[in-house]
Order: structure tokens, then C-alpha cells, then sequence
């Protein structure tokens, strides 16, 4: 018997069709997933009622054990035990520092891997095994399999990165609706997409990590304008600097054991002093140690007061890169445990001088967010699905030489329009195909061809003359439109397009990689096709020039100019773009006695017959 | 004959109107879809309409349009847990057959 869920009015789905579908706050430290559960964004528990899974995954057994407890065996077999993976996703071994992690990295198949008791383990696999967890839990919460779900990750995370989270959920047997930024999720939890637009602050502040994300909003859209951060800035410094207050540091450095108890301590500390002003302690460590010790809020703000201006500091940057003032942030919300220490409220306040947005839990704040986000995108909900797409690979029109002008270029979010203007490259030339490509490298023959489409009509003029403006523009459901408009007569051609129609998402990864890896040769490929370019139209130029002007010239420097001309002709055949280059500078020097003789000719020609006063000068 | 609500059930409806932060009641209905014939629909209030009968069940109010009741007269609504997943089922009378799900069901 399936259990039904509360609706909000005239919103009930057909039965069968109520879609399940999750968010999930795939962190560093800690995993969440949440859903939409009779209106309300919830927060998973798994079966020990626990909603924070820690993002731990150990290999002693199989199969793989995964939250609280894997945490038990990293004491016991941490050989095979793995935490902060997130750290590793999508990255190459020469990208990490192998020293900052314990466990044994190797080069495996071009990824890191990860030598544990039952074989070697990529990050993209142990990812794989924390979302199968919170798969999981999910579908026993929900009664049934899940449709999809939205999986956030940092706003700094790059296109390998975001593919490997990609890939890790599909290993879980998730279907992802989307990938989201963790920022972005943060400010669909306070429904700040549902503003007109605005510039809003997300200030995330973990155990381990802070980030600073600055977000603009317009028309329903949010773009980063800017992040900023530091990897080694946390919850965990405040723990250290307290606890090296209650005892002296050499103390702290010296057993491990005396160490770990005291940190417990100064945590304890920390999170008493979020409720109460005051705290007395009074604990006994070992032996020899007992502390007794007295310390209040503002005390504790003072003694931290350096790695809260850190954090302070990453937000004026990433102003900054923003080039945003503090008076123009509309909104500042709070994300991460951290965040409920009074002095950094506080702090956080005074510095944008208006109320914070902190009234979710701070943990939860990304999950919900992006369970809210799932929930449209599953179509649970009559609302506007919130737009978040981007266009995979850039999108451009064929140049002569078969270049390729990039018109959007890619990551651009959806919808877009964009223009510019061309001309023509013949005299007299009153019609142009405009091809449309995508890809990332430089030659027409290296990308992927949408459509071709003629605007006929140009009326003829000298090249270079005729303005012809060329628009594109993707919807949000990806349909791109191309239109081409002669400015002159408004003559108009159009052609519509899927882009990503018949592309799988590996061969947009092919597409990707490619480009990187022929980046050279693609800037050699389009400076020579330039070359050519140019040269060709000098070549025609010359050639129009002699004709009607052959009278101009002595027999000796026409011969002179019909010789470069020869030899530029023969050079644009070959591949060899220094001489093409030379020798179109060489014509460019010998035609310069025509191109003057020309000029006087025809500037006799205007003004034969007139008086100076008729001149309009 | 009546609609009621278990105190479990009603327990629940009334955490998640206040944490809805408005709403007047539980609206229960049915309607002609699904696999096998009707299928229930369960959704907040917020504005009552004039032909809906009111009934009223641990202290919350329970809305039914004249046409749906027919189909549910009689029914209680549970909440139930089952293993981690938890939400509200009908016990409904009227019912000769349901689907395997329970989403749907005929009379």
C-alpha cells in the first residue's frame, strides 16, 4: 500500500506520476540528501536517525561501508579507509600535493587511484559509493526508486570536476536532472530566485573550509559573478586556537592523545558559547593536567578575532573581482556549522550592515535548496522550472578560410542572444552563407556543422562595405535560432537548430578534450589560414588594380609587381605561413607606387573642374 | 457517516500546516484517473469553497466536495511508518479493488 503525501492546493499529481526525486549535498566533511516531503523540504535520516552522513568510505569489509560507520574503522584499518575525496574528484595526479593525503595515490588510467584491501579505487568510485548510500536511504524514506536527482558541487569546480561528480552518480545508478553550485542551491533554500533580481552574498564557513560566493539574479537567473576561499580556514582552526588558550602549546603538540581530548573540549566550549554567554570549564586531562578556566562570548570572539577577519578578507576580494560595492548586496545568506558562532554573525553583519539571512539550519541550507531544485525539475510542481543551463560547447559561424567566429561561447547560461556584425569579402558580392558550427577548435573541419543557410539580396557594394548582422539566440530549451540581417536593405535569412541534438555526453567530452589537446595546432592552423586569407584578397586587389590602371606605370615596375604577385600566388598553395606573410608584405611594398598613383588619379578626378570655394572641405 | 482522521494522522497534519505557516485544513478528494479507476488526492486548504462539507477529527478540519464523498464517505486516514518511509493512507469502505500500490482503486 503506497503512502500518500499532502499536496498544496491544486497542485496534486496524477498517481504513478509523483516523480521522487532528491537533493544532495555531496561535501568534503559531510553528505546530505533531502526531499520534498508533503510540501516541506526535508533532510533524509538513515536508519540511526542520522541526517549529517560523513563522507567516509571504508574498504575493510565488502562491501564498502560508508558514514559514521566508516568513521569507526578509520581508527582500526585507516589504510582503507577514505575521507575528503571530494578533494581528489576530477583532478590528475600532478594536480595534488600527494603529501597532504595518507593514503597511497597512484596514476591509474590517467586518474588518481587508491590502493585499498580490495583492489584500487578511483575517486570517482568512492564518490560513487557515498551517493549510493544516500540513494539508498532515500528510496527507503520516499517507498520506491528514485527518478533523478541534483547533486550540488562548488561554484570553483571546474568541467572535469563537475563530469567526474557526473559520472560517480551514474555509477550509483542515479539519474542526474542537473548539477548545481552549492551557492546557487543556498539561495533557492531562502526562494531568493523568486526576487526580480538582486546581488546576494553566500558566506559558507565549514569545519574545514570557507567560501565566498557572490551571486547576481536577473530574470530568474543566477550567475557567479565572483568566488573567493580558502581550503584550510574552518571551524576546526577556532577548536585549536581555544584549545591552545586552555593549556599552553606545547602541550597541545606533544601527545596526540592530550591533544584529541583537549580539542573535544575546546569544541565543546565553542558550541556552548553559540546558547550561553558564559562557560566555565573545569576538566581533568591527565594525571597532571587540569584545567579550570573561565571564558565568555565576547572573550571568545576576541581570541578568534584573526581567523574571522580571514574569512572578512575573502569576502572584500571577492567584492572586489565582483566589482560589486557592499551597498549593492541585497541579501547575505549563511551556510555551513560554523556560521552559528555569535561572533561571526556578528561580524558578518556589522560588515554588510543589514540582517543575515540564517534562519535554516546551516548545515541543511545546500541540500534543501537543492531538493526544491529537484522537485521543479521532476515536474512535481506547477512553477517555472528555475534556469540554470548551460550551453555545452560554443557556438559560432564559418569565416572565410574555414575559421570558425565564435559568436556564445560555452558555459554561457540559458537563454542567450548574442550578435555581431561581418561583411563581405568580394566586391560586388550579394549573397553570403552563413554556416553554423560548434566546438571548441579554430577550423570549420575540427567542429561539428548545425545547419548552412544563404541570405541572398546583399546589394553589391566594395567588400568590407555591406553591414551584416548575424544573431544568435538559445532558448531554454536549447533550441538556437540564426538569423542574418543586411542593415542596409533589412533583408533577413533564419535557420533554427537543436545543438545538442543526436550528442551523447561523451562525445561532448570527446568534443572537450579534444580542443584542449589541439590547442596549439589550432592557433597555427587559424594564423595560416589568415595568412591565406589575406594574401588572397591582396592577390585580387593587385589583379583589379593593373587592370585599370596598368597606364600608370613604367613597363619596369609593373613587371616588378607581376613577379611578387606570382610568387605570393604560389605561396598561398603552400603551407608555409612565414613566407606567405613575407611575401604578402613584399607585394603590399611594391604595390605601394600604383596604390599612390591610383589615388592622385582619382583625387584629380574629383576635383577637376571645381573651384576651391566649391569644395566642401 | 463521517471522515476522520486517526490522532496520529491529525497529529501530523497539524506539524505541517503550522510549519506551512498557513492553510484552514486537509483537503480530501478523489478523482478519475490512474490504473484502476479513481485515485485519491490529498492537499492543504487555504480557502474553503462554498459546496465543500466540513467535518472536523482531533481538531482539524477536513474538506470534501459533495461529489468526492460519495466515493470516500466513511473513510479514516492513518499515517503510518513503514521502515523509513512514512505518509497517510485511506481506509476507505467503499473500496472493492485497489491497484498493487494503492494509488488507485475502484468501488
Amino acid at each position: 500500500m503506497a503512502l500518500l503525501q499532502i499536496s498544496e492546493p491544486g497542485k496534486s499529481t496524477i498517481p504513478h506520476e509523483h516523480r521522487r526525486a532528491v537533493g544532495i549535498d555531496l561535501g568534503t566533511t559531510n553528505s546530505l540528501v533531502a526531499t520534498i516531503i508533503s510540501s516541506q523540504a526535508t533532510v533524509v535520516e538513515n536508519s540511526f536517525n542520522e541526517k549529517i552522513i560523513p563522507s567516509v568510505v571504508s574498504y575493510s569489509k565488502s562491501p564498502a561501508l560508508v558514514g559514521t560507520d566508516a568513521i569507526k574503522n578509520q581508527i582500526i584499518d585507516p589504510e582503507n579507509t577514505v575521507s575528503s575525496v571530494k578533494r581528489l574528484v576530477g583532478k590528475n595526479i600532478d594536480d595534488i600535493n600527494p603529501e597532504s593525503f595518507s593514503l597511497i595515490l597512484k596514476n591509474h588510467e590517467n586518474t588518481i587511484g587508491i590502493k585499498t584491501i580490495q583492489g584500487i579505487k578511483t575517486p570517482i568510485e568512492i564518490s560513487s559509493e557515498i551517493l549510493k548510500y544516500l540513494k539508498n536511504i532515500a528510496e527507503d524514506r520516499l517507498g520506491g526508486e528514485l527518478m533523478g536527482a541534483v547533486i550540488t558541487v562548488p561554484a570553483y569546480f571546474d568541467e572535469a570536476q563537475r563530469q567526474a561528480t557526473k559520472d560517480a552518480a551514474k555509477l550509483a545508478g542515479l539519474n542526474v536532472l542537473r548539477l548545481i553550485n552549492e551557492p546557487t542551491a543556498a539561495a533557492v533554500a531562502y526562494g531568493l530566485e523568486q526576487k526580480i533580481e538582486g546581488n546576494f552574498v553566500i558566506y559558507d564557513l565549514g569545519g574545514g573550509t570557507f567560501d565566498v560566493s557572490i551571486l547576481r539574479l536577473s530574470e530568474g537567473l543566477f550567475e557567479v559573478l565572483s568566488t573567493h576561499g580558502n581550503a584550510q580556514l574552518g571551524g576546526d582552526d577556532y577548536d585549536q586556537i581555544l584549545a591552545e588558550w586552555l593549556v599552553n602549546e606545547d602541550v597541545i603538540n606533544n601527545d596526540p592523545k592530550v591533544k584529541e581530548s583537549l580539542l573535544k573540549i575546546a569544541r565543546h566550549v565553542k558550541e556552548s558559547l553559540t546558547n550561553i554567554d558564559f562557560f566555565h570549564v573545569d576538566e581533568k586531562i591527565t594525571s597532571t593536567i587540569h584545567i579550570k578556566k573561565k571564558i565568555n562570548q565576547s572573550q571568545f570572539s576576541e581570541l578568534t578575532k584573526s581567523l574571522t577577519e580571514k574569512t572578512l578578507t575573502s569576502v572584500k576580494q571577492a567584492l572586489r573581482d565582483a566589482e560589486i560595492n557592499v551597498e549593492d548586496i541585497d541579501g547575505v545568506v549563511m551556510v555551513g556549522g560554523s556560521t552559528r558562532m555569535p561572533s561571526i554573525q556578528k561580524s558578518v553583519q556589522r560588515f554588510f550592515n543589514q540582517s543575515l539571512l540564517n534562519n535554516l539550519n546551516p548545515d541543511e541550507v545546500v541540500a534543501i535548496g537543492a531538493a526544491i531544485q529537484a522537485n521543479m525539475l521532476a515536474g512535481n510542481t506547477n512553477d517555472d522550472i528555475l534556469l540554470l543551463d548551460v550551453i555545452p560547447l560554443s557556438l559560432g559561424i564559418e569565416t572565410i578560410g574555414e575559421i570558425i567566429e565564435r559568436i556564445i561561447p560555452r558555459n554561457s547560461t540559458l537563454p542567450i542572444a548574442m550578435a555581431q556584425e561581418f561583411t563581405t569579402y568580394k566586391d560586388g558580392q550579394t549573397a553570403m552563407i552563413i554556416h553554423v558550427v560548434q566546438g571548441e577548435r579554430d577550423l570549420v573541419k575540427d567542429c561539428r556543422s548545425l545547419g548552412k543557410f544563404t541570405l541572398k539580396g546583399i546589394p553589391p557594394m566594395v567588400a568590407g562595405a555591406a553591414k551584416i548582422r548575424v544573431s544568435f539566440q538559445v532558448d531554454t530549451d536549447g533550441l538556437l535560432s540564426v538569423s542574418a540581417k543586411e542593415l542596409s536593405t533589412n533583408i533577413e535569412a533564419s535557420i533554427e537548430v537543436k545543438p545538442s541534438y543526436g550528442l551523447s555526453e561523451d562525445q561532448i567530452a570527446l568534443m572537450l578534450e579534444s580542443s584542449y589537446a589541439s590547442a596549439e595546432d589550432d592557433k597555427e592552423s587559424r594564423a595560416l589560414a589568415e595568412a591565406k586569407t589575406e594574401a588572397t584578397q591582396l592577390v585580387e586587389m593587385t589583379k583589379n588594380a593593373l587592370n585599370s590602371d596598368k597606364s600608370l606605370l613604367a613597363s619596369s615596375e609593373i613587371k616588378l609587381i607581376e613577379k611578387d604577385l606570382s610568387l605570393l600566388k604560389k605561396s598561398i598553395k603552400t603551407n608555409d605561413r612565414i613566407v606567405i606573410r613575407e611575401l604578402t608584405e613584399k607585394l603590399n611594398s611594391t604595390t605601394e607606387v600604383l596604390a599612390s598613383k591610383r589615388m592622385d588619379k582619382s583625387i584629380q578626378k574629383a576635383l577637376s573642374g571645381k573651384t576651391i570655394n566649391s569644395l566642401e572641405l | 457517516m463521517a471522515i476522520t482522521l486517526t490522532e496520529k494522522a491529525a497529529q501530523r497534519v497539524e506539524k505541517y500546516l503550522e510549519s506551512r505557516g498557513k492553510g484552514i485544513g486537509l483537503k480530501l478528494a478523489v478523482k478519475t484517473t490512474g490504473c484502476s479507476g479513481m485515485a485519491y488526492v490529498l492537499e492543504f486548504v487555504d480557502k474553503a469553497s462554498s459546496e465543500d462539507q466540513v467535518f472536523e477529527s482531533h481538531g482539524v478540519k477536513i474538506l470534501v466536495d459533495p461529489k468526492s464523498l460519495i466515493y470516500i464517505d466513511g473513510t479514516e486516514l492513518d499515517f503510518k511508518r513503514e521502515g523509513l518511509n512514512e505518509g497517510f493512507e485511506f481506509h476507505n469502505p467503499n473500496v472493492k479493488d485497489s491497484c498493487g500500490c494503492g494509488e488507485s482503486f475502484t468501488i
